[in-house]
């Protein structure tokens, strides 16, 4: 702010410009996967005639991807860590199949019901994470083994049949939305303000930062740069708002979903448990001989990926309103292929929860964009594939010459 | 007596460093030369140079081989013309038979297909010849290491050998072991095959070798005739003989003859083999205000020594006790010897000591995040400061803290590990090899950083097998050989000499 002293207005808006330019080249890693998600999503709007942000489509868009949102958000940490979780599919399905026996054949109420079931996702994870922690079992063959054992056990609780209806309350978590307390026709105002709270709150926070930043050393975007970052955020997030409050409002797994993100996020950039983490990922033995536990830590990342892999069970029952034995089935797959996408690293150690995130939604416009354009379910499979490959080998390229 | 091998005036440069400098070796046809000096004088170099491990062309000077000037361009090329070299970790895989690690890549095969008799009746004959009484289908992994160095010497006699290297072959071999190998050199010498033996166990070398040339600072120093009659003083005066200048911050001593940490009878066993005893009965203290030296060879036992007390990150059976400012010390675990005081910084930085992957600010405050932390939550701009700080007290060289440490020279990553540990604030501080790989001046910088430390009151132990550098900066030093302290002296009455005496009269005691 205060650079702007000597130099004509349009000489500097020339060097800002040539600056954001550089920085963006530098940090493509960073940031080119926000921009590879609003390409796809400007691509797939045009290509659907406008269909892709129709307020219907929109809302729908964030109800299939919920659950693969949780889990990738869980698998990121675990990846992290420098593992990988092959079981969390099945672990959704056996939860969903779990909740479905508790509440309808037993008759148990939903909210007790759900929390024994994000219960029993943690033992899961934490049976599954004390042989990778405490054994040194590669994380690959246990969670295989996972995946087997929780799949037949999906299969055993359901005695193979579908399980349902639930209570209308109950699948409120994937089908309800945010009240209008304002009631205003047609229009969900107060989802609107909070998107719009939490734009603003998102801007004002990297505003602060920014002026932290000054304060200690040289920020390190552009000011060009970071004023368009802020403003697209700020403005993407206001214009869906928008959009969706149109509709019938935010929907409550949005909400959820938003939680996680924000807390997660914290937990890993500004906690000293997410220090420790990266820190594991990154250099197991250097973590270890600086006095990091990265056993428990190992052990715990994957009690909380079970979890999350609960929680998104429970999304997920709630939203087909009945537990099926084939719930789940190759999930994990669509969520390590976010978290990839999303610029985690195999090895460990790199990666962000916004990315990953980022990731799975990449993930889901493709899938919603070309069914809407009626690109067959084997033309899809092969374009998502082969766009996992070149996210990863661009991570790499970019890698090697930086 | 014909010349087999003579390297002329051998120049060898990595990045910033002069590996050899002007080396010339000549080695008689059926002789065995002895080459001496101290770690990281520039043996292996020489040796990887004459192998085509760095290919012709990556280094300068030439290499006179069975006549004619050669130009290896990889290991196989010196291979086939019967160049063989045996490393100090041996290149067996454990899993495959003795007859197929012989043949591995040298397969006895017709058309593809392997031929199983001949392979094995070829692998008996060379087991014969190495005096190896074992079936050639026993797998490598039952045998012990005495006779795993047997079946690499197997593996170069099936490549028709005429020029052996050997890298260290004893220095992982017990008495007896030792002996059959060395009886085995003598006797390839009678049938004109000529060997290259590097090894430290002088006594060993002044036993079977011819000549000896001794490399020291990566420049042939001398060329010894031991049909002449040496004696191992003068090995030793060549491989030491050096000035200390001022390469080192002057020393005051700080030393209060208040124990800092005491050490008694601790012994720890391999943590794979416990029934081997890496460090044998140690005992030793030190003070506040004094830096102790622990000098010994490679694989003398005193990284293990040093790791097994930090939080026992090294080795199983520990026992013995440690006692820290007069009172029984908790190192069951890294963080317990942390808050104990203790703090120790790694001789392998890449491995054991840095995130690579990430910044300064990342890796300094990583032994004591609380310390940057309002409860768990870490408060960054605290962080960032604590980060430069020491950035601007080591002299850290960096674009800025958000550097990632992968992209600094080893001096400046050394800082950084230091750095932390510094952060980390213990009572007693041991660096392991502080200054392994970095230049004359980062050293320096980092020998002050030692000295302030000292007049602090602190207590720092050095592990270094660079003997200068322990006589330039330790107040005392202790000798430490085969996982035994075999002498203990203050550094002003020490000498190269007398440390070196302390380690070979300790070998020849149990051998």
């Amino acid at each position: 702010m205060s650079e702007i002293t000597e130099t004509s207005a349009g000489a500097k808006a020339g060097q800002q410009a040539g600056a954001s330019w550089r920085f963006l080249k530098n940090h493509l890693r960073e940031y080119g996967i926000l921009f590879a998600l609003i390409a796809i999503m400007a691509f797939f709007q045009i290509a659907t005639g406008g269909i892709l942000l129709k307020p219907i489509n929109l809302t729908n868009l964030v109800l299939q991807n919920s659950y693969i949102v949780i889990m990738a958000i869980g698998m990121l940490l675990v990846i992290v860590a420098g593992h990988i979780d092959l079981s969390v599919g099945s672990v959704l399905g056996f939860i969903g199949a779990l909740a479905a026996v508790m509440i309808v054949n037993w008759g148990m109420p939903y909210l007790l019901a759900g929390a024994l079931c994000l219960v029993a996702g943690a033992l899961i994870g934490a049976a599954q994470g004390f042989w990778i922690a405490y054994f040194r079992i590669p994380s690959f063959i246990v969670t295989l083994a996972g995946m087997l054992v929780f799949k037949g056990l999906t299969l055993w609780l359901l005695a193979g049949q579908s399980v349902g209806p639930f209570p209308p309350q109950f699948q409120l978590i994937s089908s309800g939305f945010v009240p209008d307390f304002l009631n205003m026709a047609g229009f969900n105002l107060f989802s609107f303000l909070i998107a719009f709270a939490v734009a603003a709150g998102l801007s004002w926070m990297a505003i602060r930062n920014r002026a932290a930043q000054a304060r200690t050393g040289t920020p390190e975007e552009p000011f060009a740069f970071f004023i368009f970052k802020t403003l697209l955020i700020f403005g993407g997030i206001t214009y869906l708002g928008f959009l969706m409050a149109g509709f019938r409002g935010l929907p409550n797994v949005f909400i959820v979903m938003a939680l996680l993100i924000a807390v997660y996020s914290f937990v890993t950039n500004r906690t000293t448990t997410g220090r420790r983490l990266y820190a594991i990922g990154g250099n197991e033995k250097a973590a270890m001989l600086s006095g990091i536990n990265s056993k428990r830590l190992t052990f715990l990342t994957f009690a909380n990926m079970g979890m999350l892999a609960a929680l998104a069970g429970l999304v997920f029952a709630a939203r087909l309103n009945t537990a099926t034995p084939k719930a789940g089935a190759a999930f994990e797959l669509d969520v390590i292929a976010a978290v990839f996408i999303g610029g985690a690293s195999m090895a460990g150690g790199v990666g962000t929860v916004v990315g990953a995130v980022i990731g799975a939604f990449i993930m889901g416009v493709m899938n919603n964009g070309m069914s809407i354009l009626g690109i067959g379910i084997d033309y899809q499979q092969v374009i998502k594939g082969l766009v996992l490959l070149a996210a990863v080998i661009f991570d790499v390229m970019n890698k090697k010459k930086g | 007596m014909a010349t087999i091998l003579e390297m002329r005036r051998i120049t060898k440069e990595f990045p910033g460093v002069k590996a050899l400098d002007d080396v010339s070796l000549k080695v008689e046809e059926g002789e065995i030369h002895a080459l001496v000096g101290e770690n990281g004088a520039g043996k292996s170099t020489l040796m990887k140079v004459l192998s085509g491990v760095y290919p012709h062309g990556s280094y300068t000077g030439d290499i006179v081989y069975d006549g004619a000037v050669q130009q290896f361009g990889s290991i196989r090329d010196s291979e086939d013309r019967g160049i063989i070299i045996i490393h100090q970790e041996l290149a067996l895989i454990p899993l495959l038979s003795v007859a197929e690690n012989i043949f591995l890549g040298n397969e006895r095969s017709r058309g593809g297909v392997i031929d199983w008799r001949e392979t094995e009746r070829r692998a008996a004959d060379l087991l014969a010849r190495v005096g190896l009484k074992e079936n050639p289908k026993t797998p490598v992994a039952d045998l012990g290491l005495g006779k795993q160095q047997l079946v690499e010497i197997a593996k170069a006699l099936s490549k028709d050998v005429r020029l052996l290297i050997l890298d260290e072959p004893t220095s992982s071999l017990n008495e007896q072991d030792s002996e059959q190998l060395l009886q085995l050199m003598m006797e390839f010498r009678k049938q004109g095959v000529t060997s290259i033996l590097i090894s430290h166990k002088l006594n060993e070398i002044s036993r079977v070798a011819d000549t000896i040339t001794v490399i020291r600072d990566g420049a042939a120093v001398s060329r010894l005739d031991c049909r002449d009659g040496i004696s191992e003083d003068d090995i030793i005066r060549d491989m030491v003989g050096r000035s200390l200048d001022d390469r080192y911050p002057p020393r005051v001593d700080h030393g209060t003859g208040v124990r800092a940490m005491e050490v008694a009878n601790w012994t720890v066993h391999h943590p794979i083999d416990s029934d081997r005893t890496v460090v044998k009965d140690v005992s030793f203290h030190v003070n506040k205000g004094e830096v102790l030296g622990i000098a010994g060879l490679m694989g003398a036992g005193r990284t293990e020594l040093a790791m097994s007390l930090f939080g026992r990150s090294y080795g199983a059976n520990i026992s013995g006790t440690a006692r820290i400012n007069g009172q029984v010390a908790d190192l069951s675990n890294v963080r317990a010897a942390i808050n104990a005081g203790l703090a120790y910084a790694t001789e392998d930085r890449k491995t054991y000591g840095l995130v690579l992957d990430q910044t300064i600010r990342r890796n300094v405050p990583l032994a004591n995040l609380k310390a940057v932390a309002n409860g768990v939550v870490v408060n960054t701009k605290r962080e960032a400061e604590v980060a430069d700080t020491y950035r601007d007290r080591l002299n850290i060289k960096s674009s800025s803290i958000e550097q990632e440490t992968i992209n600094l020279s080893g001096g400046n990553q050394q800082k950084v590990v230091l750095s932390k540990w510094l952060f980390a604030d213990p009572d007693i501080l041991i660096l392991d090899e502080p200054c392994r790989g970095i230049d004359v001046g980062a050293k320096f910088e980092i020998y002050t950083v030692i000295r302030e430390l000292a007049a602090q009151g602190k207590a720092v132990i050095v592990i270094s097998s660079e003997m200068p550098e322990l006589l330039g900066i330790t107040d005392r030093l202790y000798v430490m050989n085969e996982g035994r302290f075999v002498g203990e002296m203050p550094t002003s009455e020490a000498t190269q000499e007398k440390i070196m005496a302390r380690i070979i009269k300790a070998g020849e005691s149990i051998i």
